[in-house]
């Protein structure tokens, strides 16, 4: 084979490649995203039982309860204008606090309970989802260094 | 004063690299040799100023000069001296004067390491080198001065985030780091070779060392941060798919890539624009990565705060750097003629593939990680992208490539044919099946996954042995003959027997930690004891201590098998008081066959704790497998280093295009 040729047939394969591997990342996305949502969204939308998704918002102050089995708890989790119940199984992460940022990874079961499979705080206590932030500065509860006023 | 000082030294060192970046190279085109000599001086002089800078910055952290607003933010008075000196790194400005630190010393290197280099040539790469400075002189110039200043002066810094006093983090960013910049070398040679239009296997000879180190950086510093993520934050998790780890993982994947399509441009003189442009994506994603941390665009655990100004300055260099080098590279690629063709059965042909599945491998995760991102500013639609999305595209892509990579070793270059390696296949297959039925005889297998990880393990290590037992002839004249030729062996292969080695080790780590741990989550009274997997766990005491900056709950869990002791963990709750914080300390010892790991969590008001305790088989091989791996990047790079000394006249080093 000539190694023109040869290189014409390699670029071809790697197109080939680039293609189909976008392919499988594609379908691989449409089944496997998870949405990320706040209470209010999930007040005005619907979703399905069973899908995954991420939550995202504010602790509610004085709304974390532990369960009689020691390691289960149930706190509020607040955009500031919708609030819901979530349960969690688990040792919570360290930055893991009242009236801060969490972003819970889970379902909603049929009580309309948010079940959680993980919980995440951030890293940097400054920061918190977007979308909270941004209504927080909307209702002037904000302050740049990241304590809400309660 | 040493703060403003700091401050004059990056201002000059941007200047020295605007004077890099442009006179050598209109020197080079206009064959003008003063010019073109400013080069080497150019590059010396800027290392030096970054290393000032650096040095008054460190000064500013280590005497706690709360008037630099960068240690007032990152230090405290009680902070032990080395996380003060971390914390130099540990924030968004001092992160990226570390980077341009790493970048002039590695152009420096260059200036003084190359000289056999034709003058002309050097001084293009040194010039593409300066580019790339300027853009982050800039950057930390005009959006992210780490010289600020504060008035008035705090008394008391706000502190470091305790989960990032450690010593895992301490060095994770200086070698990830070092990896990122080692790649701008591999980049800015390959921007050099594209202004001349002449490459050839002497570029690809000098181009590997670098590419090497800053591969063997990379893989280091990602097993650091997984380890550090894995005993530090504490939920016995050692990757997350998070796109900051994600930033990491891509120019790795394209670095191991060019490395072995070097490979093919050094021995048989082909593959020369495949891996032009394989430098210049390597380099593009490290840029893409450092940005993608220090930005905080991504929704992600480790992001930090976002600001709007510097977003859109990273964009415009992002642009620039990345979409000017795809310019060059589309108008001026077609001048690299390829020489020689290759037969699909091949060694070449098999590095090929290897590298188009490393190809496959890096746009899964490229699309993982930037398609929600995406997805937000255009439609304001939130997602996330996680673990099971890279089940289902990393995993078998992974395991391809695996297969790919037993028997390409095990070909000869130009052409083979697949019943010349009958006898090696053979050998392979068997220990892939004497292996896994093993596995499965010993400790069962629970999954089909985990199957796929033994019998990929096992298919690896048997290509290793099989094409080890072929070059030395074993049996061929006996032990002593063949001891000889263990002695003889060229480092490359030793070099390619550990990087191989090492994936096998860390995809063991990972298969087997998967299958076989056991883990134990409840709430348990001093005395008690918890059944985990083989071991008993008690917890059997717990004591409040306070050390210099910080307060703790410690936990005493004697851990016992058949009744017999074997370890006393001590996890930890602890309370900072600057800035206020908790964090659990994990307990963990690790055994030759894993790791004992236990969390506990808070009290439940009825005299009861949770606790969480794992048992955690061969965890630890995770990240020694990227040892070994980085263990052979440095053999290899010895290799190249005694045949390069070898080589004194490199008139010949860009061989002139046909």
């Amino acid at each position: 084979m000539k190694p023109k040729r040869q290189r014409m047939m390699l670029m071809g394969v790697a197109a080939l490649v680039l293609v189909a591997s976008t392919a499988l990342g594609l379908s691989a996305l449409g089944s496997k995203k998870q949405y990320f949502m706040t209470p209010t969204d999930l007040a005005t939308r619907h979703t399905l039982s069973g899908e995954n998704f991420r939550l995202g918002g504010l602790v509610t102050v004085g709304s974390v309860k532990h369960l009689a089995d020691g390691v289960t708890l149930t706190f509020q989790v607040t955009d500031l204008q919708n609030t819901l119940p979530v349960k969690f199984r688990g040792i919570t992460p360290d930055l893991f606090r009242e009236g801060t940022g969490v972003i819970a990874e889970g379902h909603m079961d049929r009580a309309g309970m948010f079940v959680a499979n993980t919980v995440l705080a951030k890293h940097d206590e400054n920061y918190m989802p977007p979308e909270v932030a941004a209504s927080l500065k909307k209702s002037g509860r904000w302050k740049p260094y990241g304590q809400v006023t309660r | 004063m040493i703060t403003e000082f700091g401050h004059l030294a990056l201002c000059l060192a941007l200047a020295v690299a605007l004077i890099q970046a442009t006179l050598p190279l209109y020197g080079a085109y206009a064959r003008d040799g003063r010019l073109v000599a400013l080069a080497v001086p150019s590059a010396l002089v800027q290392a030096t100023l970054v290393g000032i800078s650096f040095a008054c910055l460190t000064t500013a952290f280590v005497r706690s000069d709360f008037s630099v607003l960068a240690v007032f933010q990152n230090s405290h008075t009680l902070k032990p001296m080395i996380y003060k000196i971390s914390g130099v790194w540990a924030n968004h400005e001092g992160s990226l004067l570390l980077w341009v630190l790493i970048l002039s010393l590695a152009g420096a290197s260059v200036a003084v390491f190359s000289k056999a280099l034709p003058a002309d040539f050097r001084a293009r790469a040194l010039a593409a080198q300066a580019m790339i400075g300027v853009g982050f002189y800039v950057f930390l110039l005009f959006t992210s001065n780490p010289f600020a200043r504060l008035l008035p002066t705090p008394a008391e810094g706000r502190g470091l985030n305790p989960i990032l006093q450690d010593p895992g983090l301490a060095f994770h960013p200086p070698m990830l780091y070092a990896g990122y910049v080692g790649l701008s070398v591999a980049f800015s040679f390959a921007v050099a070779a594209l202004i001349e239009g002449r490459i050839g296997p002497l570029w690809a000879r000098w181009v590997r060392p670098w590419t090497l180190a800053a591969w063997s950086a990379l893989t280091c510093g990602i097993a650091l941060g997984s380890w550090w993520a894995y005993y530090e934050l504490g939920w016995g998790g050692y990757w997350f798919w998070d796109p900051v780890e994600n930033a990491s993982l891509m120019p790795w994947l394209a670095a191991t890539a060019l490395l072995h399509s070097a490979i093919v441009l050094e021995k048989r003189d082909a593959l020369k624009s495949w891996t032009v442009l394989l430098a210049i994506v390597a380099f593009s994603l490290s840029l893409m990565g450092t940005f993608i941390v220090r930005s905080g665009v991504l929704t992600s655990v480790h992001a930090f705060a976002v600001d709007p100004k510097r977003g859109i300055f990273i964009l415009s260099f992002l642009v620039l750097a990345i979409g000017g080098s795809l310019t060059l590279y589309g108008w001026r690629a077609s001048k690299l003629e390829n020489s020689g063709a290759f037969a699909t059965v091949s060694r070449e042909g098999f590095l090929v593939a290897n590298n188009l599945v490393l190809m496959a491998l890096l746009s899964t995760v490229f699309l993982g990680t930037l398609y929600p991102l995406a997805l937000d500013s255009f439609s304001g639609k939130q997602i996330s992208v996680g673990a099971p999305y890279y089940m289902a595209t990393f995993v078998p892509l992974s395991a391809l490539l695996i297969f790919l990579a037993a028997v390409g070793p095990l070909l000869s270059w130009r052409q083979d044919e697949f019943i010349r390696t009958k006898q090696r296949l053979l050998i392979v297959a068997a220990i892939t099946a004497g292996g896994t039925l093993m596995v499965l005889i010993l400790r069962g297998i629970p999954s089909g996954l985990a199957a796929l990880g033994f019998i990929m393990t096992f298919w690896l290590v048997g290509g290793v042995v099989a094409d080890f037992a072929h070059r030395l002839r074993y049996g061929d004249g006996g032990p002593v003959a063949t001891l000889e030729r263990v002695a003889r062996l060229p480092r490359s292969v030793y070099a390619m027997v550990l990087g191989h080695l090492g994936v096998a080790i860390t995809v063991f780590g990972i298969t087997a930690s998967g299958a076989w741990q056991s883990e134990v989550l409840t709430v348990t009274r001093v005395g008690q004891t918890l059944r985990v997997g083989p071991y008993d766990f008690r917890l059997s005491d717990l004591q409040p201590i306070g050390i210099k900056n910080f307060t703790a709950i410690d936990a005493t869990v004697d851990v016992s098998e058949h009744g017999m002791p074997v370890y006393t963990l001590h996890p930890q709750t602890r309370t900072y008081t600057d800035p206020p914080s908790e964090t659990t300390e994990a307990g963990i010892h690790s055994r030759w066959n894993g790791d004992l790991y236990a969390v506990i969590g808070k009290p439940d008001g009825h005299g009861r704790w949770q606790v969480r305790f794992h048992w955690k088989p061969f965890v630890t091989m995770i990240w020694l497998g990227a040892l070994v791996m980085a263990l052979g990047g440095i053999v290899a790079i010895s290799d190249r280093f005694s045949r390069t000394l070898g080589v004194r006249r490199v008139a010949i080093i860009l061989q002139p295009a046909e």
